[in-house]
């Protein structure tokens, strides 16, 4: 198992470096700059000019890269074009909130996917499953957007129930009750797509499972048909969910920027937006990191993981 | 002898798409304990079905509509879920065919067996634990406390059918079903676990309902034999009374299917012509007279019952006592 996850990783050193040269490439071909997008008309074209020179932008697109590399590899990210702080530290600020929005929404998704999925399965054709498989056709449907709009619209204009975005009050004293507060309805907009989604696959496997025959064993030993469900049959249909969830989580990142607009969450996603915006490119690149890193280790988990789950598969 | 198995005029049906059909029709044997039955008979005729029946485990589209089955006192097929429940695995256990499907592949075989004593005997887990050591080294099993932290994907076929048949007799059951236990296995294999049953039959007392479709198993196993056709019993007869004596023509059909050594190199392995019916077009009168060579007018338009050709040898053929030396002349000679 060692052995598998060292080679992986060296793997993905060489895929790592790819992304990135990928990412700076695509970056470039977008039409504008950094100092175009200042938009002040004031400023003369010569400080413009100047400004470019002083940024490294009239140089070669592969010395631009190679200097970014280099930075990199001494663990330096640069500085923000637009606000000039190190993209580090703008980063290191904003990924607490994103993973946990994100972490909270795919715990949600899946403490709700998993028993609806089951149950579902169970009463097959049912009208039980009718409506619970149309629930989550109207989960993954809905645009997570508009979802979004109309909590906030609903529980925090005309009930007023829950704040309608940021992280904490402003000017509050803070603390965890304070947040778990604003994150209700942003971890409720991605958990209810994500559950969505998941629904399917959930009720899928365990239908696939219900027809295997170690079933009709363990009923054969007397064993009670909750046990039966939930340790002989569940137990198998989780395996092939784990791939899935493992898919999920790239895509929820993705998600979140969108979703942050809508609820002001102060984190990666609002970054993401304003650097594209501005053409901030070295945040811009120290975010394409943050995402190469993400999508690479979750697919390393999920193979481990599966392993893990399913004494039948090993790496050795 | 002490009857523990009573199956009178059982008639089961399942819930469909086309209706209801009718599965197992006019099925009624007896088992002693410590006896052996044999359920013999093409896929699709019912055994089974019949089989699992007794378990309470048809599902939701199958029930028994008909006929009862009474288990040593009590009546199976008027019992509650929970009281069947409490049976299963302790007083009636069940082996089935396929030993690679019928182990949970992701829970070590240990944690398997041992859960059927924890469930029916109130043990702890750590004697429920060495219960399952003594009971796979009694299978023949060998370094069976390594063995019961592998999973099932570790063991041969082999060896995943003797966990199966420890798992069914750990609460020493007095009825083992045991659905084709070998078919799924080598010959050489077959042979091992047969002579194994045998032997936990002895040392347990418990009585065996063996489904199989294989008459060599048969002869080596059972007492007594039922032979099914298209859901019906059509004779049952003591194993040497059947093997001697056939009466019905298809039990003779069966019995002419055996590839033999002795067979001339040129004679071409007999089949009965044609297919079991499905159970949307059951035939009129006896279910076999399409494929029957003896059968005369009657056959077709009355069914006939299961009647007594001789002390325990009964037949479901009209023509029953005059249907020696049938299918002689139907073999093909083919010249190479």
């Amino acid at each position: 198992m060692g052995h598998y996850i060292v080679r992986r990783i060296m793997i993905a050193i060489p895929v790592f470096f790819g992304i990135t040269l990928l990412s700076f490439l695509i970056m470039n071909m977008a039409p504008g700059n950094p100092v175009d997008m200042l938009i002040n008309p004031n400023i003369p074209k010569e400080m413009l000019e100047l400004k470019k020179e002083r940024l490294g932008l009239n140089d070669p697109l592969f010395v631009q890269y190679v200097k970014w590399l280099g930075g990199f590899l001494k663990g330096d990210l640069g500085y923000s074009f637009s606000s000039f702080a190190p993209v580090s530290q703008l980063i290191g600020e904003r990924i607490g909130p994103t993973l946990l929005l994100a972490s909270s929404s795919l715990l949600v998704g899946i403490l709700i996917a998993v028993p609806v999925g089951v149950i579902s399965a169970i009463h097959q054709n049912s009208k039980l499953d009718y409506i619970m498989t149309g629930l989550s056709f109207l989960g993954t449907s809905i645009p997570p957007f508009f979802l979004g709009l109309g909590l906030i619209y609903m529980m925090g204009i005309e009930l007023k129930w829950l704040p309608t975005g940021g992280m904490k009050t402003l000017g509050g004293t803070g603390g965890i009750s304070d947040i778990i507060l604003h994150m209700i309805l942003p971890v409720t907009v991605l958990g209810v797509t994500i559950a969505g989604k998941k629904v399917r696959y959930v009720r899928a496997s365990m239908l696939d499972v219900l027809q295997q025959e170690y079933l009709r064993t363990a009923r054969a030993k007397g064993l009670s048909e909750f046990i039966v469900t939930n340790k002989h049959a569940l137990r198998n249909a989780l395996i092939p969910i784990i791939t899935v969830v493992g898919a999920e989580i790239p895509l929820l990142l993705g998600g979140s920027i969108i979703i942050e607009q809508v609820f002001q969450w102060p984190g990666i996603g609002q970054l993401t937006m304003e650097a594209i915006l501005s053409r901030d490119y070295p945040t811009l690149m120290g975010l394409n990191l943050v995402a190469a890193c993400i999508v690479l280790s979750t697919n390393l988990i999920t193979d481990i993981l599966y392993a893990a789950v399913d004494p039948r598969i090993s790496y050795n | 002898m002490e009857l523990l198995l009573e199956v009178d005029h059982l008639q089961i049906a399942f819930q469909t798409d086309q209706g209801e059909l009718i599965s197992v029709d006019e099925v009624s044997f007896e088992l002693g304990s410590g006896e052996t039955i044999a359920i013999v008979g093409e896929s699709g005729c019912g055994k089974s079905v019949t089989s699992l029946s007794i378990m309470g485990l048809l599902g939701t589209s199958g029930s028994v509509i008909q006929g009862e089955i009474r288990f040593n006192g009590s009546i199976l097929t008027d019992c509650t879920e929970n009281q069947l429940r409490r049976l299963r695995g302790s007083e009636i256990s069940m082996i089935f065919q396929e030993p690679m499907t019928s182990l949970n592949p992701v829970i070590p075989i240990g944690e398997q067996i041992a859960e059927t004593v924890r469930l029916h005997q109130n043990k702890s887990r750590k004697e429920a634990k060495a219960i399952a050591v003594d009971m796979l080294r009694k299978v023949g099993i060998p370094r069976p406390e390594a063995i019961i932290k592998e999973y099932p994907h570790a063991l041969s076929g082999g060896m995943r059918q003797r966990v199966m048949i420890a798992m069914a007799l750990i609460c020493k059951p007095k009825l083992l079903i045991a659905d084709e236990p070998t078919t799924a296995l080598d010959v050489t294999i077959q042979a091992q676990i047969l002579e194994l049953m045998k032997q936990l039959q002895q040392e347990s007392g418990a009585a065996i309902l063996l489904v199989t479709h294989d008459l060599g198993v048969v002869a080596e196993m059972a007492d007594q034999v039922i032979v099914m056709y298209a859901g019906q019993v059509v004779e049952t007869a003591d194993v040497f009374t059947l093997f001697r004596a056939p009466q019905h023509p298809y039990t003779q059909g069966l019995m002419k299917s055996i590839p033999r050594l002795d067979q001339h190199k040129k004679e071409q392995l007999f089949a009965i012509p044609g297919a079991v019916p499905s159970l949307k077009e059951i035939p009129s009168g006896c279910r076999f007279h399409p494929r029957c060579p003896l059968a005369v007018g009657r056959c077709e338009e009355e069914q006939p019952e299961l009647i007594s050709a001789a002390d325990g040898h009964r037949v479901r053929c009209w023509m029953a006592g005059n249907t020696e030396q049938i299918f002689v002349n139907h073999t093909v000679e083919v010249t190479v």
